[in-house]
């Protein structure tokens, strides 16, 4: 239903845009600077219609997804649930409701997924985005190949090997499949936030004597922080949020925070679902609020290059 | 093919048929492709509807994508492309598995869709129909990936030279024009590999799917752990497996082609 929209708002927009709200130095415009109130409305309207439109497909699920959390009842045909309450979140933060295990448990294994993967990815990420390695392309290439595979069939058949390797439903084997994509990621971002550090001020530090370490600990390291601070986050995200490999791999032990929300929504229980949803939705919502604060533009513009 | 192998298969598991015996060496190579001609068999409908819908949500997707960050670069109204900036980026890092489960009371027939579409008056109470079905995945597919896509278009095209898009405008290009016949030719390796990515993406997706649209006909991810967790049979599955990746490669060669030539050319 948005497919339409955005287009629609640049498209009419023009009409407006040139001619009546910027003043041009050049002089046909001002022949066709005064256009009636009817005119210069109607652009106004229609961008209104359509970012309302796309507020609606953007916050309507979300909404929709906040009041299942607190309808304590709710059945069709009612718009609205009939009553309200917290019955529902005591049942999931009680001691039987997995809810803060599977939390704890999702936390524990996306931290240990991160240190796993910025271990190989600040490395990896120097050489690739700094220096003049031989064969950088193919190492890149290996690197970015993993991104363009699914990874479905890769978490069936690790899970087959886990299985008899008696990694299948350890918390080491879900680091290890979620390090296994979040690694890509890590290398990925990082090298990208390396390649975009201003190489003059590294040859500057270099030019007034610092050793290449110091260089690369005083100059190179903090520039690229919030890049590599991204893939962190990125990485964290990632692991918490996944769900195929845990559910190949993990099962029946490793019980996360993904895997208890899709189990209580294929049981029917909504609210459940949808409380499990809202915690899942809290690092994601705060982290997409931030992160024009570590991926700047300039980084963003390097990824994939 | 298929006929062929099944036969001999059946011919060939009695054994004792001297005849027979030396197909001993080349069953194992007509076991893969009995068991690909199985996976065709059952699920070649879910492979042309995966197909569909990846294409389709891709398709959605970048003609989103081109619209937002086209507004974000181009639009002259401060405060609508500050809101728009606010507004489309909020699923952006929503989980699929999370995006499921929001669509799937969303779009449901008792739905908040539903409803907010009643009460305006757009349709009638009747003809409210549950959207659970492809258009529910495609939905939850471009919901969560084109803020994805967008992210990085907005961010190639924030980093163009802004004096080719000065001089098209002051020389009375309409906006549309600049973008796509001077912005969008900039960014297409970005878009493409926003593209590529989304595609190969979304063919592995399972809790979509799995929560919106599970009976048949549904995507291979879907199939691939029925196989698994009804039969453990990873034959069949690794051979859907194989398709999708078949698929996938489709994406990566463009993906591929437009990393090597970046690779080559620093």
């Amino acid at each position: 239903m948005s497919a339409a929209g955005p287009s629609q708002g640049a498209n009419s927009a023009p009409a407006e845009g040139s001619a009546a709200a910027k003043p041009q130095a050049w002089g046909d415009h001002a022949s066709a600077a005064a256009p009636s109130l009817a005119a210069r409305m109607l652009p106004n309207a229609v961008r209104a219609l359509v970012l309302a439109l796309l507020a609606f497909a953007i916050f309507g699920p979300l909404l929709n997804l906040v009041l299942w959390a607190f309808a304590e009842k709710w059945y069709f045909p009612n718009k609205l649930p009939l009553e309200y309450g917290f019955t529902f979140w005591q049942r999931v933060f009680s001691p039987r409701g997995n809810a803060l295990g599977s939390l704890g448990t999702s936390i524990w294994i996306a931290v240990l997924t991160v240190a796993l993967s910025l271990v190989v990815a600040v490395p990896a990420g120097y050489a690739l985005g700094r220096l003049k390695l031989p064969w950088r392309g193919l190492i890149l290439l290996a690197f970015l190949l993993p991104q363009a595979v699914p990874n479905l069939p890769v978490y069936v058949n690790i899970a087959q090997v886990f299985y008899r390797i008696g990694l299948a439903g350890t918390i080491t084997g879900v680091v290890l499949v979620h390090a296994s994509h979040g690694l890509v990621l890590a290398v990925w971002i990082a090298s990208a936030a390396f390649a975009s550090v201003d190489l003059s001020l590294e040859e500057a530090a270099r030019n007034m004597g610092a050793s290449a370490w110091t260089c690369f600990r005083t100059v190179t390291l903090p520039l690229a922080a919030p890049g590599l601070m991204a893939s962190a986050i990125f990485v964290f995200l990632e692991s918490v949020d996944e769900f195929t490999g845990t559910y190949f791999v993990g099962v029946p032990d490793v019980t996360t925070l993904p895997l208890l929300m899709f189990n209580a929504s294929m049981g029917g229980n909504y609210q459940i679902a949808s409380i499990t949803a809202l915690l899942l939705l809290v690092p994601s919502i705060g982290f997409m609020l931030v992160v024009e604060r570590f991926l700047k533009a300039d980084v963003l513009a390097m990824v994939g290059r | 093919m298929a006929a062929i192998a099944e036969d001999v298969l059946v011919e060939a598991r009695p054994g004792g048929q001297s005849r027979w015996a030396a197909l001993a060496l080349v069953a194992p190579a007509l076991l893969v492709l009995a068991h690909f001609a199985k996976a065709l068999d059952l699920y070649g409908n879910d492979l042309a509807f995966t197909v569909e819908i990846v294409a389709l949500s891709t398709l959605l997707i970048a003609l989103i994508a081109i619209a937002i960050a086209g507004y974000l670069t181009l639009g002259e109204h401060p405060r609508a492309v500050a809101l728009l900036r606010w507004l489309y980026r909020w699923p952006l890092f929503i989980p699929f598995v999370v995006a499921g489960q929001i669509m799937r009371t969303f779009l449901a027939k008792n739905g908040m869709l539903n409803h907010v579409l009643i009460g305006t008056g757009l349709i009638e109470p009747i003809s409210a129909q549950s959207m659970l079905d492809w258009r529910g995945i495609v939905i939850a597919f471009v919901w969560k990936q084109a803020p994805f896509v967008t992210l990085l278009l907005a961010g190639a095209m924030a980093s163009l030279e802004r004096q080719h898009i000065e001089a098209a405008r002051n020389l009375g290009a309409p906006r549309l024009r600049v973008l796509v016949d001077i912005v969008l030719p900039q960014v297409r390796g970005t878009l493409l590999v926003g593209l590529v990515l989304s595609f190969v993406t979304m063919l592995s997706v399972l809790s979509v799917p799995l929560m919106i649209n599970p009976n048949s006909p549904t995507m291979i991810t879907v199939d691939v752990a029925y196989r698994i967790n009804t039969f453990a049979d990873y034959a069949v599955a690794n051979a859907l497996c194989l398709l999708s990746l078949l698929l996938a490669a489709f994406g990566a060669a463009f993906y591929l082609r437009h990393a090597v030539r970046r690779v080559e050319a620093p």
